[in-house]
């Protein structure tokens, strides 16, 4: 299949899961809870960002067995991460059939300055941005989903809130601008201007967006999809709360029914506790993940 | 107007294919939004979670009075799924397997053959299922490599591939030449 071809399935498979939620999981245990709970789709970990944020180190890709008892267990999507730039863990995971790579600053970097060229992948990727030059970067590197990066194992959505409404500015920006005048925002944001003058036809990315980084109740989800997001990941928020199978079906139901408060409401009720969460000023800079990629 | 059901998936894909052939559409999440339908879109998505939600919404049983009393339903992909044998509406003769063809790496595009038409068209194929098996009245409209993927029964539409991803409009026009002739009919019995 041609790569114009492939794009379109891939775009396309990211079209498909629009308005749902996608869950961290560690275990077929969890991904079964997840996929019952009405998740579109589950990420395969060893441990959610929560954990890897509390133990340091080097965070890699998932053990390869892992992975294939989370695909055995479910009939939904299973997506999985890679380091930044780390082409071989991806081509290990594009050999075992993932269905998405996130290619994710949740996991240590593997190279300072380049992203995997993602155009030499029949497998999708999906790529975290803060803004909108950022975005059109990672989509001219071939990813075919986007994320707004928040900062993820906090269960705290200001960042994920500050990336949104930043893309969302300044994709109203370029939907006022001239074509003239595009050029030299494109310069400004550092991207692709044929990219630009596309999100200014579309009034929107040229594909699938998504929130993620510290989503951890059903208001965070219906939060974010107000904001403009086709629907959300949610990482630590679900299997660190008190009561995942519960947290995980409201906020699914909160994703689908975001305009519609009484829902939200119903499904927010007696949820118990939620990840306990971190002031973003507590974290140190050098544990600040959203700076990863560039 | 055409009610697109609007719990998870590829809806905006969809309410675009209908504009282009000249037809309003409405989102529909809760039973409110069934007022006035004459036809209605399922779209692609995850058929585990729309079915979810289609369940606590309410909107299950009200839906499938309307398909029983006629109102044509076209189903994509995991929409298919809800009205085949085993899914939510089982509306038609049709055995599905889900996710047929195995990972996001098998999903093509794929050249399919229409009945009645000498020219192959492109059919977008996303982790799609397969038709095991149909009986009845149904009728197959179109074949890619061998397997049947655009099926009629009655008022009820089933492509296991995404028309609204490409600019192809023959199957909307096929679902709007069934609402017309329904609403056409209803006119004369008036």
């Amino acid at each position: 299949m041609n790569n114009e071809d492939r794009m379109v399935v891939n775009k396309g498979l990211a079209q498909m899961l629009k308005g749902g939620v996608i869950m961290d999981v560690t275990t077929p245990e969890q991904a079964k809870i997840a996929e019952d709970a009405g998740a579109v789709a589950v990420m395969a970990l060893e441990r959610v960002p929560a954990d890897i944020r509390a133990d340091g180190g080097v965070a890699r890709m998932t053990d390869p067995s892992i992975i294939k008892e989370i695909q055995d267990a479910v009939s939904i999507p299973v997506m999985a991460k890679v380091r930044i730039g780390h082409f071989v863990e991806a081509r290990v995971l594009e050999a075992i059939g993932i269905d998405y790579i996130d290619e994710s600053e949740v996991l240590t970097p593997a190279d300072q300055s380049h992203h995997i060229n993602k155009h030499a992948f029949s497998v999708p990727f999906v790529c975290g941005c803060r803004n909108l030059g950022e975005a059109l970067r990672r989509i001219s590197e071939g990813a075919s989903m986007i994320r707004t990066k928040g900062e993820a194992g906090t269960g705290n959505v200001v960042e994920a809130v500050k990336h949104m409404r930043q893309l969302m500015l300044e994709i109203r920006r370029a939907v006022s601008m001239t074509d003239d005048e595009l050029y030299s925002y494109a310069k400004e944001l550092a991207c692709s201007a044929d990219l630009l003058v596309e999100v200014k036809r579309l009034g929107r990315l040229p594909v699938v967006n998504f929130a993620a980084g510290g989503i951890a109740t059903p208001c965070d989800a219906a939060l974010m999809m107000n904001l403009g997001a086709d629907g959300v990941f949610v990482g630590s928020g679900i299997f660190k709360s008190g009561n995942p199978q519960v947290t995980a079906r409201a906020i699914v139901e909160a994703t689908a029914h975001f305009d519609k408060p009484e829902i939200i409401a119903k499904v927010s009720a007696g949820l118990g506790s939620a990840m306990k969460g971190i002031e973003i000023s507590a974290i140190p800079d050098n544990e600040i993940l959203q700076a990863r990629g560039w | 107007m055409i009610g697109i059901l609007a719990l998870q998936g590829g809806v905006e894909e969809h309410r675009h294919s209908m504009s282009r052939c000249g037809a309003a559409t409405r989102p529909v999440r809760r039973c409110e939004d069934l007022e006035n339908i004459c036809g209605m879109i399922l779209p692609g998505g995850e058929s585990t979670t729309i079915t979810k939600l289609i369940i606590s919404s309410g909107i299950g049983p009200s839906v499938r009075s309307l398909i029983d009393a006629g109102m044509p339903v076209w189903g994509t992909c995991a929409g298919s799924i809800l009205l085949s044998r085993g899914g939510i509406w089982e509306s038609a003769d049709v055995e599905m397997q889900r996710n047929a063809y195995g990972p996001q790496r098998e999903s093509r595009i794929r050249s399919g053959t229409i009945k009645g038409r000498l020219e192959k068209i492109p059919m977008v194929f996303i982790r799609a299922p397969r038709v095991v098996n149909i009986s009845g009245d149904v009728e197959v409209l179109a074949r890619a490599d061998g397997d049947m993927v655009a099926l009629r029964q009655r008022n009820v539409l089933l492509t296991t591939f995404h028309p609204e991803l490409t600019s192809e409009t023959y199957f909307a026009d096929i679902f709007m030449g069934m609402v017309y002739s329904r609403t056409s009919q209803a006119a004369s019995k008036g």
